[in-house]
């Protein structure tokens, strides 16, 4: 049986089992033909609709099941090992960053509007908030949303959005008070169509080569001022809440992707040949394995600490933001480890390893980099 | 109507099977398990015909505290109720009809729908002991009707159809060459081949309902069958390792070796 490591219960293992299936018949076939087109196919949207992925964690009056976060972390890992990790960027958009701030501050209307056709996969979402000029420096944005009547008037760029060439709305980071600083910071939902509104390009990238990521514009854009979420001022608060489901979902589709590199490299050595035995009798190839088993479960402990913290109510924001840097980089150790022990195949695009590597090394850095979270476990410590 | 299904645990088709040096059984460490198969195929047309016809479904699954996987995975497909025989230890066909006809006696059910072979040592036996030991009438192999080439096609002709008075069923069998229609009288025994159907995948309600669906145990001892095999394994060993390749230099030399080494024109 499926270890549950004291998190997960029997049905969340059985959902697990089911994940398996689904991606084993539905992703992992076509993975290398949607990396190498650099997209997937939309339809996969409402096929994770229809399976009730969306709304595993949201209310059963916008079409989630309230399953609870649980079986969606469980469903991050595995997504972690469906072959493409731009696949599992661009729908774990979807139900990790884009509609968690709409079910958590949203109005029952917005959540009709924006939440309901999500859960279905009618609609894709994006979430906006890395601009040109700043990332990390979050209240140093510089798009602005001017009131103007019964609309806030947009102006700005965001750029490496997920999901934001295809998006049918974006929740958009804007300064409403751009004297305030933070406090000036709000979410607006801003969608596809809207005139003033326009994709400036698709970007191309060194992994996650699946995912649309795009650079977006915003030229007097009308937005009707209901999309607010909240009252204006409240985003900066509203950014950092939802990010600690984004930073544990990072750490879980790391531990997810490490675990199927580990996988495929124990078997990989034992089956290779140099000197006349296999690569795995070397004792320091068995050893280098023992470390990265050992480096991969630290960080499952840790990122498990969090989640734990998490749902039951925590707002565990050291812990999360350790887990975050510990997990995502403990990725990229194991999954450049794994090239290694590859030799030349490592680097070859036959085998899944090269593409994991490059995948991997967006973990350090989305959602906050390791830098940026090491000054809020600082802060954590009263430094 | 009442259909009985079973639910056997195999080791995953994915896992690497390796026999132990001594050839006393495979090694189990790091093995996958799912349900067998063909056991799953069953669960799909119990589901479809229950669905048709209205009434439950019952699974049945034979082994240690570990079955309980397959069975709430069968639940979680939509199976109603699961019937535990709690049993470790070796145990033969024979065995497994025995307990299966008890649980029949027990269950009493209107139709049972039994893979027509488990996956891990292919016998292809149980669903027979347990029809000639009920007295039953018998299906097995049932497959598809019709061409499988398009999802409407698949659809039309059910291979496993119950009559209007839930009195006879009617099954089509995949037999060498072709296809073989036959009807029974209910109870009956029917067993699975591969293209019957395609199995759904358990749903999310449907795992957060299997949690509370009940799991009854029962134990060989007390159903009064004695499970000591008859039949035992003497040796495993693995498939002998294919031996690697030869390059040819030309189509002459192609033609002259699969004449004269392989024989095979
Ligand atoms: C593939 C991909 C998808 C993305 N998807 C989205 C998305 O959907 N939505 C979205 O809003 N954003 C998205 N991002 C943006 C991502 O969140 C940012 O790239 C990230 O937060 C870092 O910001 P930056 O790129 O501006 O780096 P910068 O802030 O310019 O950082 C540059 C370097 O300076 C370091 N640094 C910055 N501040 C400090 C400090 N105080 N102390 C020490 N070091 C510091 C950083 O750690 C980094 O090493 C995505 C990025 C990528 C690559």
């Amino acid at each position: 049986m499926l270890s549950g490591y004291g998190v997960y219960q029997e049905e969340h293992q059985a959902f697990r089992r089911m994940v398996r299936e689904v991606i084993a018949k539905e992703l992992r076939p076509f993975a290398r033909e949607w990396e190498a087109a650099g997209e997937f196919p939309r339809s996969l949207f409402t096929r994770f609709g229809e399976l009730g992925f969306f709304g595993l964690k949201y209310p059963e009056a916008y079409g989630g099941t309230n399953a609870g976060e649980l079986y969606e972390a469980v469903l991050l890992e595995e997504l972690g090992r469906c072959g493409s990790g731009g696949v599992a960027a661009g729908l774990g958009a979807q139900f990790t960053i884009a509609t968690g701030p709409i079910h958590l501050y949203g109005t029952d209307e917005q959540k009709r509007r924006f939440l309901a056709p999500a859960i279905r996969g009618q609609k894709i979402g994006a979430l906006g908030i890395t601009e040109p000029d700043a990332g990390s420096d979050v209240a140093g944005i510089q798009t602005t949303a001017r009131r103007d009547g019964t609309h806030y008037v947009v102006n700005g760029a965001k750029t490496y959005i997920t999901n934001g060439v295809r998006a049918d709305f974006v929740v958009l980071a804007v300064k409403t008070d751009p004297s305030a600083g933070q406090r000036g910071l709000s979410l607006l939902i801003v969608e596809k169509g809207t005139p003033g509104f326009t994709v400036a390009k698709k970007l191309d990238k060194l992994g996650w080569r699946a995912s649309d990521t795009a650079e977006l514009l915003f030229e007097d854009c009308r937005v009707p001022a209901e999309n607010l979420l909240g009252e204006p001022g409240q985003g900066f608060a509203q950014i950092l809440g939802n990010f600690q489901w984004e930073r544990l979902s990072l750490a879980l589709g790391a531990l997810g992707a490490a675990e199927e590199v580990l996988e495929t490299t124990i078997e990989y050595v034992k089956q290779r040949r140099a000197f006349g035995q296999t690569v795995s009798a070397f004792q320091v190839v068995r050893h280098r394995l023992a470390e990265m088993a050992t480096d991969l479960e630290a960080a499952r402990q840790l990122t498990y600490h969090a989640l734990r913290l998490h749902v039951g109510g925590q707002y565990a924001i050291a812990q999360t933001s350790m887990a975050k840097k510990v997990a995502t980089e403990m990725c990229c150790r194991i999954t450049d480890q794994a090239l290694q022990l590859h030799g030349g195949a490592g680097y070859m695009k036959e085998f899944d390893i090269e593409r994991h590597w490059r995948d991997a090394r967006l973990g350090p850095i989305g959602g906050g980099t390791s830098e940026i979270m090491n000054e809020i476990i600082a802060k954590q410590l009263g430094l | 109507m009442k259909i009985l299904v079973t639910a056997k645990r195999v080791e995953d088709p994915e896992s690497k099977i390796k026999v132990k040096p001594d050839g006393t059984g495979i090694v189990q460490e790091g093995l996958k398990y799912k349900i067998n198969p063909f056991d799953e195929i069953a669960v799909e047309e119990g589901l479809r015909l229950v669905a048709k016809h209205g009434g439950e479904v019952v699974v049945v699954s034979i082994g240690g505290k570990e079955v309980h996987e397959q069975l709430r995975h069968a639940l979680a497909m939509g199976a109603h109720k699961a019937v535990w025989v709690n049993h470790t230890g070796p145990l033969d066909q024979m065995g497994v009809a025995g307990l299966l006809q008890k649980v029949v006696e027990k269950e009493k059910p209107d139709l049972v729908i039994l893979g027509k072979q488990s996956i891990d040592d292919d016998q292809n036996q149980v669903g027979q002991y347990l029809a000639e030991w009920l007295g039953w009438g018998q299906a097995t192999f049932a497959s598809k009707a019709e061409s499988f080439d398009s999802e409407n096609e698949k659809n039309k002709v059910p291979a496993l159809v119950v009559g209007a008075d839930n009195k006879t069923v009617r099954v089509v069998r995949e037999v060498d060459g072709g296809l073989a229609t036959v009807e029974c009288q209910l109870p009956a025994v029917v067993t699975t081949d591969l293209r019957l159907n395609q199995p759904r995948y358990a749903s999310l309600p449907g795992i957060m309902k299997a949690k509370s669906k009940p799991i009854e145990e029962l134990i060989p001892a007390g159903l009064g069958v004695d499970v000591t095999p008859k039949l035992t394994v003497t040796k495993m060993s693995a498939p002998p390792a294919r031996k690697a390749g030869i390059k040819v230099p030309d189509v002459a030399t192609l033609v002259e070796k699969l004449k004269t080494e392989a024989k095979v024109i």
